[in-house]
């Protein structure tokens, strides 16, 4: 093992997809000097093109499967959706930025760099085999991310919601690098496998495990935003540029969500007598927490914001199954969840207008009435928020309560389900906006959607139909990755 | 593809057709007209192997709709006696709403059209499902075209009407999706047939528990729909809000959503609990017929009335089905196609009242049989077969609710005879004040009924004598298909008739004539 350091070709293919993040993140930050005003969309389009290019070695991966550089990072099935995953939240979160980008007039490479960047840290989180490639994935995701949301210098509200998520996203990590010690301390290694197997052992200190486990789960629950280590959450979603909050609510959450998984179902699957109490308890706070608390929003962001906590939340029932299923059902939970999501604050970041003005739900009153065809793809998103059938929401959420009913977690199944029928109140408030209400100030002044923006859209809405109508394929790919899990 | 496929996507596909079309022409309204028509003549082909397949499934569908390793969904579908006529009631009525939106919705009319389209979708759907899966599917797709037509064509607080609406359903059903999920866990399918064939054969059990927490989980969903009291809140204002189509549909066809679920799939799924809780939905049933009919009497506004004489009506349905008698179950079927007839033509004509005076309050009205004496037939008519005046459709369904709660509890058909007799006093009551007297000037001018007007209100009232007068037509296949469901339940173990009389049905080719055996 310690013979040779120098990695195969092979290992190089794996990690393919971050080394052409890179490359095209840095060319960014480059060509950022040498364009002027006029030029800076060029530099969207190249980072574009970058993202799919990272798609596409996401994909040739696939056919080579394994570890990387000394089992620091493992490209399975689990990591491939992952990195996947967050190189569509980004592909989306890019196309919806151009317009919003010229609309504020802020237009810049580093924007688009500090996505791509961004997209590198999640892409190793999602293949991370190792506690301190878990920590650096994380790191490089944030600290990236901690920018974005101050994105726009001169928006007080910008720069509130990044010193917040910077401060209490720093905290959540020191809790995680003081976990990731004592797992060091009592495993000697970092490796999630190795740490399985010392865990194994009978009478090896599980409390001390557990406690490291606590902490680790803390560490993460923060960046996941789930309760009760959720109040940056809609503080940040409300000041951020709306695609930022969009981008945030998905992308590094889906990859904190992949290292949770990951960590909680292999490293430490056999103390998991202790961690599942506390995830069934933070599960159910989150959905009760989220939902009670986005019934009184008026803020259409803020309202998403507490609307993530809640999901988070059903994901977390997930965890709780521990079981391969739940594993599956998180991952579909996932990728539904960043469709609808990124959809609905795309159409909000669209209405918004200049400098955010209108992004209370009265805001959106009428916009059936003036643009038929955007209100009905918000429909759709919001339709699929809470969970209709034929929507990815909905086979999402059934998924996840199956996984839970299958473990026997009758009583979290039940008030999971009726969580879930309350939510449907404060969503059901959008479309009775945009349906039901006279056309307002805010939507007669609307410009038509910008193509980029049509595309983003329009782009989320048939995934998010895909998922809920022909759901075979990805059923299949999720549950063949995650009985890599044993 | 084959025939039931085709029915149920006909609206699908007229819906997508609609939604291309130009917003302002008239080609939503011809597209939608001719999607529904079709539709509609599509399915009377399903009579003939319905009728002469008896109590078994026929027009069957099987394709696999998803697979996956964790999960099978089969898209399974099917007719017999019970959901038969629903299901061409259902495309029946749809046309006639879509004939009366033309001229009542005024704006977004591609919208509404397509919306009504994408209802009938989901509606079929409900109706013929035979997988627990599916049938949630469609029971919440149903759900959302009809919760955005009442909020955004409605009146007055639309919105939070539409609002109430839709999570009080949302709050019923999500017990039942638990109640699915549950169900698979314990089966290893969602096929309803499977599912019933494990029960019978032994292969799956389930403790008098499980039983009664699934039945009261499906409960939870079909109470809300149909409603029972006291779930029937959401249902007045609804019903007084929503647009005369949408008003129409709610009450001709969506209430039967809930009923239909009571007796296909609690009743056999869960026997153990429906017998358990019998007696106390029973009670409730007869509470809301009653109480249903004593609210109504006070009304002042006349969709309300006809709201609150639904619940007491759709009372008389729950009640027949938790007889457990094969009379109750009949009569239960029964009536309701002819509540679905007689109460949709009755919202009708008080949408067709409302256009012409603006109003809806019975003090507004008065002596308008003089200057419309179209209009004040034709909702005598109506009136008179919601009241349940035989050689009309109601009558029929009634007297068998009442026969079989008889037989169940006499006491039971004491009190729903109460509803009867009520409901005749506040109807006439209302008749005598909005119809007859003298006009007064703002109403002395009012327009009958235009021929326009009449199109869709003459086959609801041929219907409504169809079924009063010749039950033969419908009886036999909805008693077969009944009484299959009471053998399920395994539960009518002391008195049971089949009403099959055999003078005429050589057409019809149901073999059982006139069979009364006793277990």
């Amino acid at each position: 093992m310690f013979g040779n350091f120098q990695p195969h070709a092979a290992e190089y293919l794996r990690f393919l997809p971050e080394i052409v993040l890179c490359v095209f993140g840095i060319a960014v930050m480059m060509l950022e000097a040498v364009t002027n005003e006029k030029q800076k969309l060029s530099l969207g389009v190249i980072s574009l093109i970058g993202i799919v290019a990272a798609f596409a070695a996401n994909l040739w991966s696939h056919t080579d499967l394994g570890a990387a550089f000394q089992n620091m990072l493992v490209v399975d099935n689990y990591g491939i959706f992952f990195r996947g995953l967050v190189l569509v939240v980004g592909l989306l979160c890019v196309l919806a930025s151009f317009s919003y980008l010229q609309r504020e007039g802020a237009q810049t490479g580093e924007y688009y760099a500090l996505i791509l960047f961004s997209l590198v840290g999640q892409c190793i989180l999602a293949t991370a085999s190792d506690l301190i490639m878990v920590f650096i994935g994380l790191e490089i995701s944030s600290i990236a991310t901690y920018i974005l949301a101050g994105f726009l210098r001169d928006d007080p509200r910008n720069n509130e919601s990044a010193l917040k998520y910077f401060l209490l996203g720093s905290f959540a990590t020191a809790f995680l690098l003081y976990g990731i010690a004592w797992v060091y301390g009592l495993a000697g290694s970092t490796n999630l496998d190795e740490i399985r197997r010392v865990l194994e052992q009978p009478q090896r200190m599980s409390i001390v495990a557990g406690l490291a486990a606590g902490l680790i789960f803390v560490g993460l629950a923060f960046k996941v935003s789930v309760a009760p280590f959720q109040m940056w959450a809609p503080d940040v979603y409300q000041g951020a540029a709306a695609p930022i909050s969009a981008f945030m609510s998905a992308g590094p959450k889906a990859a904190a969500f992949a290292v949770f998984f990951r960590l909680f179902m292999t490293s430490f699957r056999p103390i998991d007598a202790r961690w599942i109490p506390l995830v069934w308890g933070c599960a159910l706070l989150s959905m009760i927490v989220g939902n009670f608390a986005a019934l009184v929003q008026t803020n259409v962001k803020r309202l998403l914001g507490y609307s993530s906590i809640a999901h988070a939340g059903y994901i977390l029932v997930a965890l709780t199954a521990a079981s391969s299923i739940g594993v599956s059902a998180a991952m579909f939970y996932l990728a539904s969840y960043a469709l609808m999501n990124i959809g609905a604050f795309v159409v909000i970041s669209y209405i918004a207008a200049r400098h955010e003005r209108h992004v209370r739900i009265e805001d959106l009153a009428g916009l059936g009435y003036r643009e038929p065809v955007t209100a009905a793809l918000l429909a759709i998103f919001v339709f699929s928020l809470i969970g209709v059938p034929l929507t990815g929401g909905f086979f999402a959420k059934f998924y996840v309560f199956q996984a839970a009913l299958d473990s026997h977690l009758i009583w979290l199944t039940v008030l999971g389900l009726i969580n879930s029928a309350i939510a449907a109140y404060y969503y059901l408030k959008i479309i009775v906006a945009i349906y039901m209400r006279e056309p307002g100030e805010a939507v007669a002044e609307l410009p038509a959607p910008a193509a980029s923006l049509r595309a983003a859209i329009w782009a989320s809405a048939f995934g998010t139909l895909i998922l809920g109508i022909f759901p075979s394929s990805l059923l299949s790919f999720v549950s063949i990755s995650a009985s890599s899990f044993r | 593809m084959s025939l039931l496929t085709a029915v149920l996507l006909m609206p699908l596909i007229g819906f997508f057709v609609v939604l291309f079309t130009p917003r302002k022409s008239k080609a939503p309204y011809g597209v939608a007209l001719l999607a529904s028509l079709v539709t509609f003549f599509l399915s009377l082909s399903l009579i003939g192997p319905a009728i002469a397949n008896g109590a078994r499934f026929s027009s069957v569908v099987d394709s696999q709709w998803i697979d996956s390793p964790g999960l099978q969904i089969r898209l399974h579908l099917g007719i017999d006696g019970i959901n038969l006529w629903l299901i061409l009631l259902t495309t029946l009525l749809l046309p006639l709403g879509i004939w009366v939106s033309e001229s009542m919705i005024k704006d977004r009319r591609k919208t509404f059209f397509a919306l009504l389209l994408l209802f009938e979708f989901g509606l079929i759907g409900v109706f013929c499902a035979l997988d627990l899966f599916v049938f949630y599917v469609f029971w919440e797709v149903a759900l959302v075209p009809m919760y955005l037509m009442v909020g955004g064509w409605g009146a007055g607080k639309r919105g939070s009407a539409a609002v109430k609406f839709f999570v009080y359903t949302m709050l019923g059903s999500v017990f039942m999706l638990g109640s699915i999920i549950y169900l698979h866990s314990q089966a290893g399918t969602f096929d309803y047939v499977e599912i019933m064939n494990a029960l019978q054969s032994g292969r799956l059990t389930l403790t008098a528990t499980q039983q009664l927490c699934l039945f009261l989980g499906f409960l939870a969903a079909f109470a809300v729909k149909v409603p029972i009291f006291p779930l029937h809140t959401w249902l007045p204002d609804t019903y007084t809000l929503a647009p005369t189509p949408a008003t129409f549909l709610l009450a001709a066809v969506m209430s039967k959503m809930g009923a239909y679920g009571l007796i296909r799939y609690s009743l056999t799924l869960a026997p153990g609990g429906a017998h358990r809780c019998a007696p106390w939905i029973a009670a409730l049933a007869i509470v809301g017929i009653v109480y249903g009919a004593l609210i109504a009497l006070v009304q002042s506004n006349i969709k309300r009335l006809i709201a609150y004489s639904s619940i007491s009506h759709l009372g008389f349905i729950v009640l027949g089905i938790f007889t457990f008698r094969q009379q109750g179950a009949d009569g239960a079927v029964y009536q309701m196609i002819a509540h679905g007839l007689s109460t949709g033509a009755l919202f009708l004509l008080a949408g067709y009242m409302e256009q012409r005076r603006g109003s809806m309050e019975i003090a507004d009205f008065g002596g308008i049989a003089t200057p419309a004496p179209g209009l004040a037939t034709a909702f005598m008519i109506a009136l008179l077969a919601s009241i349940g005046l035989p050689v009309l459709c109601n009558f029929v369904g009634e007297f068998l609710v009442l026969q079989g709660a008889a037989l169940a509890r006499f006491s039971w058909a004491v009190w729903a005879a109460l509803g009867v007799i009520l409901s005749a006093a506040y109807m006439l009551w209302m008749y005598q004040r909005a119809f007859l007297g003298k006009a007064t000037q703002q109403n002395a001018s009012m327009a009958d009924l235009s021929r326009r007007d009449w199109i869709p209100v003459l086959p609801l009232i041929a219907l409504m004598v169809w079924l009063g007068v010749y039950t033969q037509s419908f009886m036999p296949s909805i008693s077969s298909a009944t009484s299959h469901v009471l053998e399920l339940t395994g539960m009518n173990d002391t008195y049971r008739v089949r009403v099959t009389p055999g003078s005429q049905p050589s057409a019809l080719r149901t073999t059982p004539t006139k069979v009364i055996y006793v277990r």
